[in-house]
């Protein structure tokens, strides 16, 4: 596949990896912070670390959607699915999300009808096609997603359908990674930026990050070289004293964000004055919600939702782990009372989660694995 | 040319917690199965870790016996001086017709393959039929025509079976149960449990593409492409290769849950390591598109004409050799090799070089495959 | 959820937003409504993420990447050449 298999040479790897290496200093520790959950999983499904040194060490963020929705607005998605004639449609992360009463997988076994989707478009279809149901998308991610959706509300609008809405979970990254550098517990060397939200945010909105805070940033791409070479990347700014915002995907992210895609948001959402992100507490100016101009498409408007509080399983670390300050298996409950089939928190559920990411993946002795794959694999 | 700094003792005694996590979360993994759930959910369908639950903690239960114990595709009794293997699976697939056959040829094959990997030569299906008031006798005539058509070219006969007809809304068009038997004249012990370090790993031809033609067929995707579904008898295919290898220490077919579940069947039963190399794994482009599409792995993604081998290590090239000999095994593979070390765990050197496992399926990526 | 994946522009709409995309061998309508005023046309590869394209792909700086990359490889290559050769006598 083209602009993909390029980007997963191995050969070209170990280059990049031993100039990494070479970059480090004696007795020196880097940590750098890969904010999205769509790193998180490149770097475990590839066995990207193989390629890092000890010293270098890579720390999952809070770029992951699904991971940030509080236990209560799963329990509000499921109130609405199961009010009289509602399809509620998702993306398939969010089926075993647990919430206060249980997934909208089981919700789904007791009765309601939710399905799968893999995009809004799909869910408009299914609007199009049940005129006599109310059809909900649930809609969640960064400003990645949002603008799919908003294009997905105008659609409706311009069709005259007037059976589909959203429920709107969109939130925004910056205020994210602001919690990160406002948090005492963290000590980071650098960013490896979101590169997809990128895409629609550009890469100013990161330039308090080093102007003000004095840490690297470079917008990475998804491939394992990419992530490579962003690192390599990072390590040289911090060999020549700098701290700049870097682009290592410009083939995809262009410097200024997609100026229609920014409209298109702003058309149709408006920011919320603040918002409960799992695991991180109520954070201003943080997530989206519908404009009061398209009401007819906002759940919030047409459903009751019982809007309640409920408190993470005391037992539940995600926030430390969204935040970067344990790592998956340092959680309590990690892999024993915690594992994907039996999540208690979203981390473990979620294909971008870091607890999900390295228990289906990275649950390993990686030194050890190490001289057993370098073998031949077949006939020796 | 790499510059390694000073591990310093920090790093060491990380290494170690990790290590003890892992090791507490292998131990809690191999304790007994509960189903925690008070519902059915999809997940019980898809092959993966639920259906393993559901299957040991409902199923084995209540039914324990040491032919149902193993858990292999296939019972194999000692009867009447001889031995005689028995299986049965159920057809849920939706849509019935897809590129490349249909929910009757899926039905035949589909029973006439777990026996052949039991090392029988099968010898009769039986049919049951659940159809849904309504349902168009035209399509069912299909139906029966494709099975016929593959009984006969599986050597088998469909010679008993029953129908039932529900109400409109109670059952979806149509459903397939088949049970079959088979005769085991060879003197192999195949099971999931004789996988020993030094054997590798075969797959007879590209992986997943069953599984995404159904889903492509469904129709909800808009997404199309040239793919049609891999069904086939491999009752030869599997006679070949233990002509070649009589060793051969066992035989699985891979349906739902890929060739990952069947990986982690043999990793967890043989208490060995199954060491796999990313980039010998057989898949068409095609498949690796429409995976990245939609987000999923190949290796969990359900084929209905592959079969996946274990052999001794001494014996790979005979077995490749057996598997090529056929046009349904012309895309053989080595793809893998057993180790002792991690026991339990399925590896996998990625193309990219680095490092993972490969799990048992959570969740269902693909409901109504098969 | 970041899942971003690149395909190939093969059928413009007449009208509308939706163009055909292939990505491997798998063609999907791809709704380019993000990209409008931004010239696309058939041969052109595109970001898409969750049936609608974010970004047109450069391949300007795809191949800057690729080069940046190989220039690293290059370097290595070279690296172990001399380290070998200097083993050798």
């Amino acid at each position: 596949m083209r602009y993909v298999d390029e980007f997963r040479d191995a050969d070209t790897a170990q280059a990049v990896a031993a100039q990494i290496a070479a970059l480090c200093e004696p007795d020196r520790h880097y940590t750098f912070m890969e904010v999205c959950g769509g790193h998180t999983h490149t770097i475990y499904k590839h066995g990207l670390e193989d390629y890092l040194p000890e010293a270098v060490t890579l720390v999952h963020g809070p770029g992951c959607p699904v991971c940030v929705i509080p236990m209560g607005r799963v329990d509000d998605a499921i109130a609405i699915a199961e009010q009289p004639d509602v399809i509620l449609t998702s993306f398939g992360d969010m089926l075993r999300v647990p919430g206060g009463r249980g997934s909208f997988l089981d919700a789904k076994a007791a009765g309601a009808d939710i399905r799968m989707v893999y995009s809004p478009l799909d869910a408009l279809k299914i609007a199009r096609n049940n005129p006599d149901k109310r059809v909900v998308f649930m809609a969640i991610g960064f400003e990645t997603t949002a603008p799919s959706t908003a294009m997905t509300v105008l659609r409706a609008a311009a069709e005259g359908i007037d059976n589909f809405s959203i429920f709107c979970n969109h939130v925004t990254i910056i205020p994210a990674i602001k919690a990160i550098l406002d948090s005492p517990d963290l000590r980071l060397d650098g960013f490896l930026g979101p590169g997809h939200v990128s895409t629609v945010i550009g890469c100013r909105p990161y330039e308090f990050i080093a102007r003000d805070h004095g840490k690297p940033l470079v917008t990475a791409g998804f491939e394992p070289l990419d992530i490579l070479a962003s690192v390599l990347m990072l390590m040289r700014q911090i060999a020549e004293g700098r701290a700049d915002v870097e682009n290592q995907y410009a083939r995809v992210v262009p410097w200024h964000g997609n100026r229609r895609a920014l409209e298109v948001i702003g058309e149709v959402m408006e920011l919320r004055p603040y918002f409960e992100w799992r695991g991180l507490g109520f954070i201003s100016q943080s997530a989206l919600q519908v404009r009061e101009a398209y009401a007819s498409y906002d759940a919030e408007r047409i459903f009751e939702l019982p809007g309640v509080r409920v408190a993470d399983p005391k037992a539940c670390q995600c926030g430390e782990v969204l935040k970067g300050v344990l790592k998956p298996w340092e959680c309590k409950v990690f892999g024993t009372a915690c594992t994907p089939e039996t999540p208690i928190g979203t981390c473990m559920v979620s294909s971008e989660g870091a607890c999900a990411a390295y228990y289906n993946f990275g649950r390993f002795n990686r030194s050890h694995v190490r001289e057993i794959t370098l073998t031949e694999v077949g006939r020796s | 040319m790499t510059v390694e700094p000073a591990a310093t003792s920090e790093v060491h005694r990380q290494h170690d917690r990790e290590q003890e996590v892992l090791d507490r979360i292998e131990r809690i993994r191999r304790r007994p199965a509960r189903v925690r759930e008070e519902r059915i959910t999809l997940a019980h369908g898809a092959g993966g870790k639920a259906t393993h639950t559901l299957i040991e903690a409902v199923f084995l239960e209540a039914f324990r016996n040491p032919a149902l114990e193993p858990l292999d595709d296939g019972a194999v009794l000692d009867l009447l001086g001889g031995r005689l293997a028995v299986t049965t699976d159920a057809f849920v697939v939706s849509p019935l017709f897809f590129p490349g056959g249909c929910i009757g040829d899926l039905a035949v094959n589909g029973t006439v393959n777990d026996l052949a990997m039991t090392g029988a030569r099968p010898v009769a299906l039986s049919a049951s039929f659940v159809l849904e008031e309504g349902f168009p006798v035209e399509e069912l005539q299909r139906v029966a025509a494709a099975m016929a058509a593959s009984a006969q070219a599986a050597g088998v006969q469909i010679v008993t079976g029953d129908t039932k007809v529900v109400q409109r809304g109670k059952g979806d068009g149509c459903y397939i149960t088949t049970s079959g038997v088979g005769v085991v004249d060879r003197p192999v012990r195949l099971s999931a449990s004789a996988a020993q370090p030094g054997d590798v790993v075969l797959v007879s031809g590209p992986i997943g593409d069953h599984g995404v033609t159904v889903m492509l067929a469904r129709g909800d995707l808009d997404l199309d492409a040239d793919i049609s579904s891999d069904t086939a008898p491999l009752h030869e295919l599997a006679g070949r290769l233990l002509d070649a290898v009589p060793e051969t220490r066992l035989l699985r077919d891979a349906t739902r849950g890929g060739v990952a579940t069947i990986l982690n069947e043999v990793a967890t039963a043989s208490a060995v390591a199954v060491v796999v190399d990313e980039a010998a794994v057989p898949v068409q482009p095609v498949v690796t598109g429409a995976c990245e599409l939609l987000g999923i792995d190949p290796l969990y993604v359900a084929c209905e004409g592959r079969l996946v081998a274990v052999v001794p290590g001494s014996d790979v090239d005979a077995g490749l050799a057996a598997l090529q000999s056929l046009p349904v095994g012309a895309g053989a593979a080595v793809i893998g090799r057993i180790a002792d070390d991690p026991a339990g765990l399925v590896l996998l050197k990625t193309g990219f070089g680095g490092s993972r496992i490969v799990d048992m399926l959570v969740g269902d990526p693909l409901p109504r495959i098969c | 959820m970041c899942l971003g994946i690149p395909g190939e522009v093969v059928e413009m709409p007449a009208e509308g937003d939706l163009a055909r995309v292939d990505v491997a061998g798998v063609r999907r309508l791809v709704n380019i409504g993000l990209l409008e005023g931004q010239p696309l046309t058939t041969g052109d590869w595109v970001l898409i993420h969750v049936g609608f394209a974010l970004s047109k792909i450069d391949e300007e700086e795809a191949r800057a990447a690729m080069d940046f990359l190989e220039g690293i490889g290059q370097a290595y290559d070279d690296e172990i050449k001399a380290l070998m050769e200097s083993n050798i006598g």
